[in-house]
């Protein structure tokens, strides 16, 4: 037997082995757990607030199932769903969510929560953002100032409301040739290194208020200037920020786990369930960090209609 | 600074944290040295056509950037990809999958290095003492030892440092896909910094110790 007929057939071996390892560890296992784990992708406030990890213990004893949460942001979100690689999605970009759900990767879509937005800044408020009523003329002060500004710039729900905002304000910041570009820091991160880095460099950020409360006494060098005290509280209602589950369809998706999606989405909007999310955090806070409002919660018991 | 090292420490969930990240890179190593020595040594010993080529895509290979193999990878296992109906995305097999393709041209590439550099006049005299081809083989692979174990070292630290392929094909679930690397990502993007820093040295320790125990090894055999 030759050195290279050996070697070669160790090669295969090897790769064998490794095959047989790899599926023992994944696909059976996955195949018999099918009905039992639940993937949902969801944006980063939603786990860095802690609310996953308070109210999803409770569905997952209610159905004897896993609940694999992948928080990567709206944008990446949204794209999981479309290929069909999650059973669900918990996000907050309703426009969004609309394209998703017409392009028929989903059957509904529901509202579940909402809190807002609120903008924090360096705590001498260079661009004089206080004295704005409404968001939109806050950030026409901070273009005027041409203040240090940090956005998401990654899609996320933040990110889109963020855009949106600068639009109704009449001003572009970061396009080709636009005026000022240079105080305007687009990271391409999550909420909570964006606020880090917007506490390093005393920028002004768009920030959803639960992930700011919850980061607060970390961040010295920043505070909230406009948005009041708590989310009904916020004199604009432009910076309302909803959140909806959205569980993917199955008919569109072979692979995704149709029922336990459908299941989760049920239990997300039932009354018990909203009523744990009001609650979730209002002792330490005073007041809660997202406020239910599916149609279930909102409604007297009528009955609902898909 | 020790207060949030012992708190890292105390973390229930560490243990998962650490086991697992040991389970995938030791499973992606293995798989690594498994095909990446016997390819290496024969590309070593062997004159073939094309193997300048073979041996520039190997080279190459070992400048991947972990984060473009893992979203390769992550196309090729998602259910809309060729490879979808394995199941295998957000699991630890993808993870070990996307580790083994970052390890294996260090192994094979530094292997072959190593078996290059043996004193050519050793196969001379082996083969005259009536070795066979394969015994020669095995003589010039022994020799070479050192370097093959630098190459399993190099490709150790590569993929137990690397979060970009095990971030994107995992996808950091919580008790499931957490590795170091990418639990550290997470306390940083949380602007948890002691703890994040806590988790750094238990990954550089770990580190420490395995190679420690790699190169006890192969002091052992000298």
């Amino acid at each position: 037997m030759s050195a290279s007929r050996v070697l070669v057939g160790l090669s295969i071996l090897g790769i064998a082995a490794a095959a047989h390892a790899l599926s023992a560890d994944g696909g059976t296992a996955r195949a018999a757990t099918q009905a039992s784990v639940l993937r949902l992708a969801t944006t980063t406030s939603t786990v860095d607030t802690g609310l996953l990890a308070a109210i999803l213990p409770e569905f997952q004893s209610q159905c004897g199932c896993r609940v694999d949460v992948l928080a990567v942001g709206t944008g990446q979100a949204i794209e999981l769903g479309r290929r069909g690689d999650v059973d669900v999605l918990l996000v907050h970009a309703p426009e969004q969510e609309a394209v998703f759900v017409a392009e028929g990767h989903a059957a509904r879509r529901d509202d579940v929560m909402y809190n807002d937005f609120v903008i924090v800044g360096p705590a001498g408020d260079p661009a004089g953002v206080a004295q704005a009523s409404t968001a939109k003329e806050a950030f026409r002060r901070v273009a005027a100032a041409a203040a240090p500004f940090a956005s998401r710039g990654d899609k996320s729900g933040t990110h889109t409301k963020e855009l949106a905002i600068w639009r109704s304000a009449g001003v572009f910041p970061g396009g080709a040739g636009a005026p000022g570009a240079a105080w305007y820091l687009s990271v391409g991160q999550g909420m909570g290194e964006t606020l880090t880095f917007a506490n390093e460099r005393r920028a002004y950020t768009l920030t959803d208020r639960a992930t700011w409360v919850s980061m607060q006494a970390r961040l010295r060098d920043l505070r909230q200037i406009f948005g009041g005290a708590s989310s009904p509280a916020n004199p604009d209602r432009d910076l309302r920020n909803q959140y909806g589950v959205i569980p993917v369809d199955p008919a569109r998706h072979p692979g995704v786990n149709g029922p336990l999606a459908l299941r989760f989405a049920d239990w997300l909007v039932s009354k018990p369930t909203q009523r744990r999310i009001a609650e979730f955090g209002r002792d330490a806070a005073g007041h809660s960090l997202f406020y239910p409002d599916s149609d279930d919660y909102k409604s007297t018991g009528a009955v609902r209609v898909r | 600074m020790i207060e949030n090292i012992l708190r890292a420490l105390a973390d229930p969930a560490l243990v998962a944290i650490v086991s697992l990240t040991f389970r995938v890179t030791g499973s992606a190593l293995l798989v690594a040295i498994a095909m990446g020595v016997p390819i290496g040594a024969l590309a070593g010993l062997t004159r073939f056509p094309g193997r300048r080529l073979v041996t520039l895509v190997l080279y190459t290979g070992m400048g991947l950037p972990p984060v473009v193999v893992g979203l390769v990878v992550y196309m090729l296992l998602s259910r809309s990809g060729p490879f979808g109906s394995l199941e295998w995305l957000f699991t630890p097999s993808a993870m070990v999958a996307a580790q083994t393709i970052i390890a294996f041209p260090l192994v094979a590439a530094l292997t072959m290095s190593a078996v290059d550099g043996v004193d050519p006049d050793l196969r001379l005299q082996v083969r005259a003492l009536g070795a066979t081809r394969w015994q020669t083989g095995w003589t010039v692979l022994r020799e070479a030892r050192i370097g093959v174990t630098a190459a399993i070292v190099a490709a150790f630290g590569g993929i137990i440092s690397e979060v970009g392929a095990v971030m994107l094909v995992g996808g950091n679930i919580e008790g499931h896909t957490r590795v170091l690397t990418t639990a550290i990502v997470l306390s940083t993007r949380q602007g948890d910094f002691a703890l994040a820093m806590a988790l750094g040295l238990v990954l550089l320790l770990l580190a420490l110790g395995a190679n420690a125990a790699l190169l006890q090894l192969q002091g052992r055999s000298r």
